[in-house]
């Protein structure tokens, strides 16, 4: 276990380092949002309905940005090839790297969704569902997103093409985090929309482990 | 080959290798002992580095396998991987990390001895805290050797190892490898200068076709 961690501690340090890619992330999904008050007008009955789904949209663009860069620079320099050999296995190791990619995205986008929520003017009482179902959705963004980054590495523009193939796969994680908060919103409860979203996540876990090492392995030969 | 297979500590047998539809080599077998070191020689393109990593376990060979202490290392790849060392053609250092993080990264995944001892036995402690960035091509080969130098006793597969090195790097190579071969370890080493390992043994592999 603790060469899980090992790697997970040296992804993190390492994007910190590279010129602050958590920063450079949460300031793509604050601009982002800033924007659409100046493309749909300062309404604020307007901008509350929107809301959830501006937020939404946004983290999974902020989740495509840094994701061709998750496997490529380790097949690169050749540390995939020990990744694959070490004791630790390579299910496992896609885990740490998809684990290390929401550590300096999704969380990041999480903890500043309720400054967002803020200036859309969404409801008070949507805030916390808001927090919740990204706190929840971002993980299966960046273990989905994993494999995406995967099964790209054998492309020589990989970049766009990484996007292009995951950004669909992100719909159902879309679907029930924007729900759940159009719930709260209604006065309905959020938790079901939340339990989907975490049912998501469960499948995600394995899915990606097993998909993203088949497909890293494919890379590799 | 010298070794039967009731000494062998890695032994080959019938290995194929096919890679884009040509064939490169066939029916290869050879095995080792401990202290063994078996050098690699063959034009460019005649399948050193792929017949590093067919054994290594990053290639599917299109026939034959590869057995250490008697065991399929595809079978049961968990015995292998804990013995075994790789140092591919490429650094995998990370320009954002020390040279000590590097390695102490490597360490902490693939197992090994004190980083502070192998930085020491490649002559890298002087530049320990200092980030990858700026250490020359020949000082990164070092930190990838390394690697190799905190874990001997088992298999280490080497692809050229001594590219970018200087002459005082290389006898530190050659004497790494000789405490290698004290503890009984194996080494395949793909290299244009097999000299400099002492008794060693010798694979030619074919021509370009």
């Amino acid at each position: 276990m603790s060469a899980f961690w090992t790697l997970v501690r040296r992804d993190v340090t390492l994007a910190v380092r590279r010129g602050g890619e958590a920063a450079l992330t949460l300031g793509f999904f604050v601009v982002t949002v800033a924007l659409f008050p100046f493309g749909v007008g300062p309404d604020p009955a307007l901008l509350g309905r929107i809301a959830a789904g501006v937020v939404w949209v946004t983290a999974l663009l902020a989740a495509t940005v840094s994701l061709d860069r998750l496997f490529r620079p380790d097949l690169e320099d050749g540390s995939l090839d020990l990744l694959a050999l070490s004791p630790l296995p390579l299910e496992a190791a896609v885990l740490a790297k998809c684990l290390a990619h929401w550590l300096v995205t999704g969380l990041p986008v999480t903890l500043l969704s309720p400054l967002m929520a803020a200036m859309l003017r969404l409801d008070g009482a949507a805030h916390g569902p808001l927090a919740v179902s990204l706190a929840v959705g971002t993980p299966a963004l960046s273990l989905t997103g994993g494999i995406g980054a995967a099964l790209v590495l054998g492309a020589r523009r990989g970049g766009a093409l990484c996007g292009l193939l995951v950004l669909p796969l992100f719909i159902p994680v879309l679907v029930f985090g924007v729900s759940g908060v159009e719930a709260a919103q209604a006065g309905l409860p959020a938790l079901p929309h939340i339990l989907i979203e975490a049912a998501i996540l469960v499948a995600a876990v394995p899915l990606a482990a097993f998909a993203g090492a088949a497909a890293l392995r494919l890379a590799l030969e | 080959m010298a070794v039967d297979s009731a000494t062998a500590v890695l032994e080959v047998r019938d290995l194929t290798c096919e890679r884009g539809g040509r064939r490169l080599f066939a029916d290869l077998s050879f095995a080792l002992g401990p202290g063994d070191v078996l050098v690699l020689r063959g034009p460019n393109g005649s399948g050193k580095t792929s017949l590093l990593r067919l054994v290594a376990g990053l290639l599917a060979p299109a026939a034959g396998r590869v057995r250490w202490r008697g065991r399929d290392t595809r079978d049961e790849p968990g015995p292998w991987r804990r013995a075994m060392a790789f140092a591919g053609h490429e650094n995998p250092v990370k320009p954002a990390l020390t040279a000590r993080e590097n390695l102490a990264f490597w360490i902490g995944l693939e197992g090994g001895a004190s980083v502070d001892g192998a930085l020491e036995a490649l002559g890298l402690d002087g530049l320990a805290d200092l980030p990858a960035a700026v250490l020359s091509a020949g000082q990164r080969r070092r930190l990838t050797l390394a690697r190799l130098a905190a874990r001997p006793g088992g298999c280490w597969l080497m692809d050229e190892p001594e590219a970018a090195l200087d002459a005082a790097s290389a006898a530190r190579l050659a004497d790494l490898v000789a405490a290698h071969r004290d503890r009984g370890g194996v080494t395949l080493v793909a290299t244009h200068d097999g000299g400099a390992f002492g008794r060693v043994r010798t694979l030619a592999l074919g021509g370009e076709p």
